[in-house]
């Protein structure tokens, strides 16, 4: 058994079927990154997972646990879920170890210090702890992401779902948004990137998945995807992405 | 900066390639007129409404002064554009342009000071007119001096009421715009009573709320609620109107946080209400406070209107002494209180988000 297992999963909205029949799974330490043209349903298959969008057909288990469907406790799934976004959403009116400790104190019940002590860890890692009185405005957006990424990291999830999340950044920021992913990735966190940086996900995955209009067309090692695709319309997008100089 | 020397150098040698100055001779010869007309109606209300008195000397002075400001300024301003249009016809367009431009500011900042004169003096007039009768009415020194000491006195009715009634409704209105807000569909009954009452509550006048409660909740016979005095009742009766106003700035500030920061606080794992509590309202109470103040300043002044359940506020004290002295003066002073405690409301808002902003931005304005 996987550890995250898609099976027969559904999505629509109105009348657009953003998903359609997505089986899927990810092992425990692996790290999967999603490709594909915008509104190929990579976002959607990461809020659902994260209980963010209702499925509407079809099953979701997390480590042998149905984590879709009415009844289930989605705050507490969420706890075990991290989401990165495209957009940072950091909370604008607290700072930054704010930011950090407010799940941790409310969600995991730490105590004061121990949440403080926790963030400053994490913070010192990103090299941002000269930071933590700064409100979110007063950083660069590389920053904010990063900031956003160790918010997740502190409530210690079981596996992280980061969505597009250098896509609103200056490019000469991508890369130290990318290193804190690359080390994550060394310490074995489960992983699931929608991407438009190919270079990056050929380097940092085990698994690639093309995504084409609501379905899964073709996944498979990095070294396959990129060198290698089976389908035309893989090949078509990638030929398409080295056209605009992104691999 | 090669580029537009090389085209003003060449500007400079065909003049006639350089679009012309603007025409402002038009502007300053109104801005004149304007102003000379001044001098003409200080002169006239002088002679006529208030001859004789210190009163009129000063308004005569004053009134000329600035009269001869305004003519001055449009006088240089006429001047420039007189040079302007001169220095166009010898070709030296930059200097023309540059010109006009100075004559033009003239020529409004001259307009200005006598849009400003013309508004002080109708004022003047209002109150002295007719033989000076708004003004003894009104600001009759010997009542306001009388009346004050009571009057403020009883000013203190007024800020005790509306200080109470802004507490409640903050909570209750708070309450109203997330009873409103409620999702789902177990929601929609609470949210039906929700919007019924902010919907009803803002359509009755204040006034008849202040009826209903002052003489309604007497005849009722509840225990305890019946036997509130007439202070309270007015207190009871402010709240349950400014709250539906209040529910609804709640609600637009809520509805202006972008639904990305409940997405980031549902991800971690916060429900609804934590949400709500931690993330959204800090935000959203943030975004309405200058709205809310203008609420409460209208509920403040509101509570002049609590002398018809016979409380014994502010207003009705003066009420008392304007009608045993025909006269008018003592409401003055009323008017003078509310003035005196709204403004720094206002100033002290305005300061609080700059400062708040300034934290944010990190220091720097």
């Amino acid at each position: 058994m996987s550890f995250i297992e898609l099976s027969g999963v559904q999505k629509s909205y109105g009348a657009t079927q953003v998903l359609q029949s997505i089986d899927f799974a990810v092992e425990k330490h692996e790290v999967i990154c999603l490709i594909g043209a915008s509104g190929s349903g990579k976002s959607t298959m990461l809020r659902c997972i994260n209980a963010l969008e209702t499925i509407d057909g079809g099953q979701i288990l997390l480590d042998g646990d149905v984590i879709s469907g009415p009844g289930v406790d989605v705050n507490a799934l969420r706890r075990r879920v991290g989401m990165v976004f495209q957009s940072f959403n950091l909370f604008p009116h607290m700072t930054v170890l704010e930011n950090l400790m407010l799940g941790q104190r409310k969600l995991l019940s730490r105590g004061k210090a121990e949440a403080e002590a926790r963030s400053m860890e994490l913070l010192k890692r990103v090299n941002m702890d000269h930071r933590a009185g700064y409100y979110p405005d007063q950083l660069s957006g590389g920053q904010q992401q990063r900031i956003a990424i160790i918010r997740a990291i502190a409530m210690d999830p079981e596996v992280l779902l980061l969505d597009e999340i250098t896509s609103a950044l200056d490019p000469e920021l991508v890369a130290e948004v990318l290193n804190i992913v690359r080390d994550l990735a060394g310490d074995g966190m489960t992983m699931l990137l929608a991407t438009h940086e190919m270079t990056f996900a050929a380097e940092v995955s085990d698994t690639v998945v093309f995504l084409e209009q609501g379905r899964i067309l073709e996944q498979g090692p990095p070294e396959q995807i990129f060198r290698d695709p089976k389908e035309a319309r893989t090949r078509e997008f990638l030929r398409q992405v080295i056209e605009a100089g992104r691999l | 900066m090669t580029s537009a020397t090389v085209v003003v150098e060449g500007a400079e040698r065909s003049p006639e390639r350089l679009s012309p100055a603007p025409k402002v001779l038009g502007l300053a010869l109104v801005a004149t007129g304007a102003g000379l007309a001044l001098i003409l109606f200080v002169a006239v209300l002088a002679g006529i409404v208030v001859p004789g008195t210190a009163f009129g000397l000063w308004f005569s002075v004053l009134g000329f002064l600035f009269a001869a400001i305004c003519v001055f300024v449009a006088f240089t301003s006429l001047g420039m554009a007189v040079k302007s249009a001169r220095l166009q016809k010898s070709g030296a367009v930059l200097d023309a342009r540059a010109l006009a431009d100075r004559a033009k500011e003239r020529a409004f900042v001259s307009l200005g000071i006598s849009v400003m004169l013309l508004v002080v003096l109708a004022v003047l007039m209002l109150i002295t007119m007719n033989d000076a009768a708004v003004a003894k009415t009104f600001f009759q020194w010997e009542l306001i001096a009388k009346s004050s000491l009571d009057v403020v006195q009883a000013f203190g009715v007024n800020i005790f009421i509306a200080v109470i009634a802004q507490i409640f409704v903050l909570v209750f209105g708070l309450i109203l715009a997330i009873g409103r807000m409620l999702p789902g569909k177990a929601g929609r009954p609470i949210r039906a009573l929700a919007i019924t009452y902010i919907d009803v509550m803002r359509a009755v006048p204040a006034i008849i709320v202040l009826y209903l409660v002052g003489f309604g909740l007497p005849l009722a016979g509840i225990p305890f609620l019946s036997d509130f005095s007439p202070v309270w009742f007015a207190i009871v009766a402010l709240t349950l109107t400014y709250s539906a106003y209040v529910a609804e700035t709640f609600r637009v500030g809520i509805e202006q946080i972008h639904p990305s920061q409940a997405s980031a606080s549902r991800s971690l794992g916060f429900s609804y209400a934590q949400t709500l509590r931690y993330v959204i309202l800090p935000q959203a109470i943030r975004a309405v406070i200058p709205t809310l103040l203008t609420t409460f300043i209208a509920l403040q002044k509101d509570t002049s209107l609590v002398n018809i359940i016979g409380t014994m506020d502010a207003f009705n004290q003066a009420k008392f002494y304007a009608s045993s002295n025909f006269n008018l003066s003592s409401v003055t002073v009323v008017a003078i209180l509310f003035v005196i405690i709204t403004i720094p409301q206002t100033r002290a808002v305005d300061w609080m988000l700059e400062r708040g902003n300034i934290a944010r931005r990190g220091g720097a304005k």
